[in-house]
């Protein structure tokens, strides 16, 4: 996730304070992870070196009064971004695969790291179907779209856990 | 959980010629909850379920339902539970194809011994509820499998069973109209406090149940809330 994109893309409505940029950040973006705000001006400071967006100070303001607008250059980055697709990220899986050589080699039980994934991917599927459920259409289709990522990843575990005794036999030959 | 569970089973085993399907499979389910349970094919799932709803008999270990022991049961006693307290869904529906999708569903209450009249009414009820009276009148070779679900899910809730066993009962719908299936099949559930034992290996669909237990070689392994 891009929050220089994110913060940007929020600047295209009009000019806004720091505080309140992250705000409305948080709300559409952060439910599951607000934005410090050190982060918010660091990436606003970034993005004013870069020419993506400008300061409009009001008269006698400090740094926390900064209004920051979007540039021409800005609105343009944003649109190349969203035109790009995104990068496929085997993120979780290379984390998990780590876990499960390591239970084998240390002889550990390779099967209960699998399931006690497997666990907490569906309390998180149990929780997405939920807010699904009560949620407006947007909502189910963000949580559709977790749903089915969270879904491939515990195909995997289970692939894997069938396949646990032929790895044991590959890492521990 | 607080309570007592409504069904367990204890050290099931059971064969099938030289293919032992359950080899030391415990579970308990308690009362109202929605049970997944999950695991490779083959493992034992289908099994593990025909035994707690009484339609298999282990050859060795015990399932108790309400305190009482049902491998211990008579047939006749068994099959008599099964009609008022539990409710079965499958893959394939398994509806009577002469009947009409009404008849179906009034079915098991007509074999109670309801009047023609009480049942149907009773049934149409159930249809509504599952969004399928436009298929009233229609046989099961006439609707579509996400409508031919939803009457045999209604079938199995007509009663207001204690349990309601599934297995695999969105196996053969796509995404949307298996998710639409489950969201009323546990909604309704839920209404009545009926219990849910459902077999399945689609996680989007465990995902409606309360806990899930994994089969795995005949066995349970079953992760309890770790939080
Ligand atoms: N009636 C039967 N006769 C012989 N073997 C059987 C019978 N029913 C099941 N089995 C065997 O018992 C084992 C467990 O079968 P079961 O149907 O319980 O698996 P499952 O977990 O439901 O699998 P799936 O996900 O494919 O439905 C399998 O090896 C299967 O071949
Ligand atoms: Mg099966």
């Amino acid at each position: 996730m891009s929050v220089g994109r994110a913060l940007l893309g929020l600047l295209e409505n009009g000019p806004r304070h720091g505080y309140d940029l992250k705000r409305s950040y948080d709300e559409r973006f952060g439910t599951d992870r607000p934005l410090a705000y050190g982060q918010v001006y660091s990436t606003l400071a970034r993005l004013l070196r870069n020419g993506f967006v400008e300061v409009e100070s009001e008269p006698g303001a400090g740094p926390e009064r900064k209004r920051y607008a979007i540039t021409e250059a800005g609105v343009a980055d944003v649109a190349s971004w969203l035109a790009q697709p995104e990068k496929p990220e085997p993120y979780l899986q290379s984390t998990l695969y780590t876990k499960v050589v390591l239970a084998l080699l240390t002889g550990n039980d390779a099967t209960t790291v699998l399931d006690t994934q497997r666990a907490e991917h569906l309390r998180l599927m149990r929780e997405l179907t939920r807010r699904k459920e009560t949620g407006d259409l947007a909502d189910q289709l963000v949580c559709d779209h977790a749903l089915f990522h969270l879904e491939a990843d515990l195909r995997w575990l289970e692939l894997t856990a069938a396949r646990v005794q032929q790895l044991a036999a590959h890492v521990r030959p | 959980m607080p309570t007592e569970p409504l069904l367990v089973a204890e050290h099931l085993r059971l064969s099938f010629g030289a293919t032992t399907a359950l080899e030391d499979a415990s579970v308990a389910v308690h009362a109202g909850e929605v049970l997944a349970l999950m695991g490779p094919s083959g493992s034992g799932k289908s099994t593990l379920l025909h035994c707690l709803g009484g339609i298999l008999h282990p050859d060795a270990g015990r399932v108790t339902y309400a305190g009482r022991d049902l491998t211990a049961m008579h047939d006749s006693e068994r099959s008599a539970l099964r009609r008022s307290e539990l409710g079965f869904v499958f893959q394939f529906g398994q509806l009577v194809p002469e009947l009409t999708c009404l008849e179906n569903v009034a079915l098991p209450l007509r074999l109670n011994g309801a009047s023609r009249r009480a049942a149907h009414r009773s049934a149409s009820a159930w249809l509504e509820r599952l969004e399928v009276l436009d298929v009233a009148a229609k046989r099961p070779g006439q609707v579509s499998g996400g409508q031919g679900q939803r009457v045999a899910v209604a079938r199995a809730l007509v009663t207001r069973p204690r349990v309601v066993f599934a297995d695999e009962p969105t196996g053969a719908l796509d995404s949307l109209n298996g998710e639409r299936v489950m969201q009323l099949f546990v909604a309704a559930a839920r209404e009545t406090g009926a219990a849910v034992v459902l077999v399945t290996h689609e996680a989007r669909v465990a995902a409606y149940s309360d806990r899930e237990a994994v089969v795995r070689d005949g066995r349970v392994r079953t992760v309890e809330y770790a939080r």
